[in-house]
């Protein structure tokens, strides 16, 4: 055997597995700050129009619904975030939310398989983001947009094109690193 | 307790059952929308069929099935439906595209690289020692004889 191939055959399994580790590192990080999910499938309907629904607003709260119609010829983009008062991500998600809001980035906010008391105390112990607040008790609407689990965020241009879909909490990571740039880029 | 063991693996893989109130009454149409929800994902699983799965999502969709049955829409509507909206990932057995190519193509990929693998070996393979010269022959039949 030859000292080149021997050096290949030495080699070649270290290599792989330096670059297997920098790869698990990666992952890790990703995992650590959130940027990364392993369970995350993506969305269907990426660049494509926002579906077809009309959503009444969670009872005894002065927020609209909305349907379609609302999220089409917009003066800037807007921000469909599934949520439920039950969901323990959408607290972490909250702060982020809160933020959004203050810099006036406007979120359309569906309440999840929720009851309306439990989405009211929620807004109104945490604050709300929302500029609209509509209830998906069946969850037959979050179907249609293809949401498997809250919270969702969904990136909607001004066209009423669905740009960017993030499944998990939107994390002070998610929102410097995805979010902001492209709510620059299709404002 | 050996005999047990093996019994117990040979225990019929348990499925879990729609509730009885989703059930159709139907047998028929009921064992339909069992065969085609047992190709769909459960989203929220991952690794299972969502007949075979007990998350909110995964009854919602199962109903849903049965509800396009009912109102007259065929296997492949229902399929298109579910995959407008989720994508490649929601079925267990993904359709041949671009996009999943690869992932059709890696047991043939495989097989290939194996078989060149196997070609290349055989051709690099040490050339057949030659016989020994008669020189030779005459040095080891003395080393043989020395004691």
């Amino acid at each position: 055997m030859s000292k080149l191939s021997r050096r290949v055959l030495l080699g070649a399994p270290l290599g792989l597995a330096a670059a297997g580790g920098v790869g698990f590192w990666y992952m890790l990080s990703g995992l650590q700050d959130g940027s990364y999910d392993p369970r995350s499938v993506p969305s269907a309907l990426l660049n494509r129009p926002v579906p077809e629904f009309t959503l009444n607003p969670v009872a005894e709260q002065p927020l609209p619904g909305f349907a379609r119609a609302d999220l089409l010829n917009l003066p800037r983009p807007v921000l469909v975030n599934f949520w439920a008062s039950w969901c323990v991500p959408c607290i972490i998600e909250h702060p982020q939310l809160m933020a959004l809001h203050r810099e006036g980035v406007p979120i359309f906010g569906v309440n999840y398989k929720d009851r309306a008391p439990d989405a009211r105390a929620f807004v109104e112990r945490r604050g709300n983001p929302y500029t609209r607040l509509a209830a998906d008790e069946p969850g037959r609407v979050a179907i249609e947009w293809g949401v498997y689990g809250v919270p969702e965020t969904y990136l909607v241009d001004r066209q009423g094109l669905i740009r960017w879909r993030w499944p998990g909490p939107v994390t002070p990571e998610v929102l410097e690193q995805d979010l902001k740039p492209l709510l620059r880029r299709y404002a | 307790m050996r005999w047990l063991a093996l019994l117990a693996l040979w225990a019929l893989p348990a499925f879990a059952q729609p509730l009885p109130a989703d059930r159709l009454p139907n047998p028929a149409a009921e064992a339909r929308a069992q065969t085609i929800g047992r190709e769909i994902r459960c989203m929220v699983c991952q690794g299972q069929s969502i007949e075979d799965s007990d998350a909110d999502l995964a009854r919602d969709l199962r109903r849903i099935i049965r509800e396009k049955l009912v109102a007259g829409q065929d296997e492949g509507q229902i399929r298109e439906f579910l995959h407008a909206r989720y994508g490649d990932f929601i079925l267990l057995r993904p359709p041949f595209s671009a996009a999943t190519a690869l992932l059709w193509a890696t047991p043939v990929l495989a097989l290939g690289f194996g078989i060149l693998m196997l070609v290349l070996l055989r051709r690099r393979a040490a050339p057949p020692v030659p016989a020994l010269s008669a020189e030779e022959e005459a040095a080891l039949a003395k080393l043989k004889d020395t004691p």
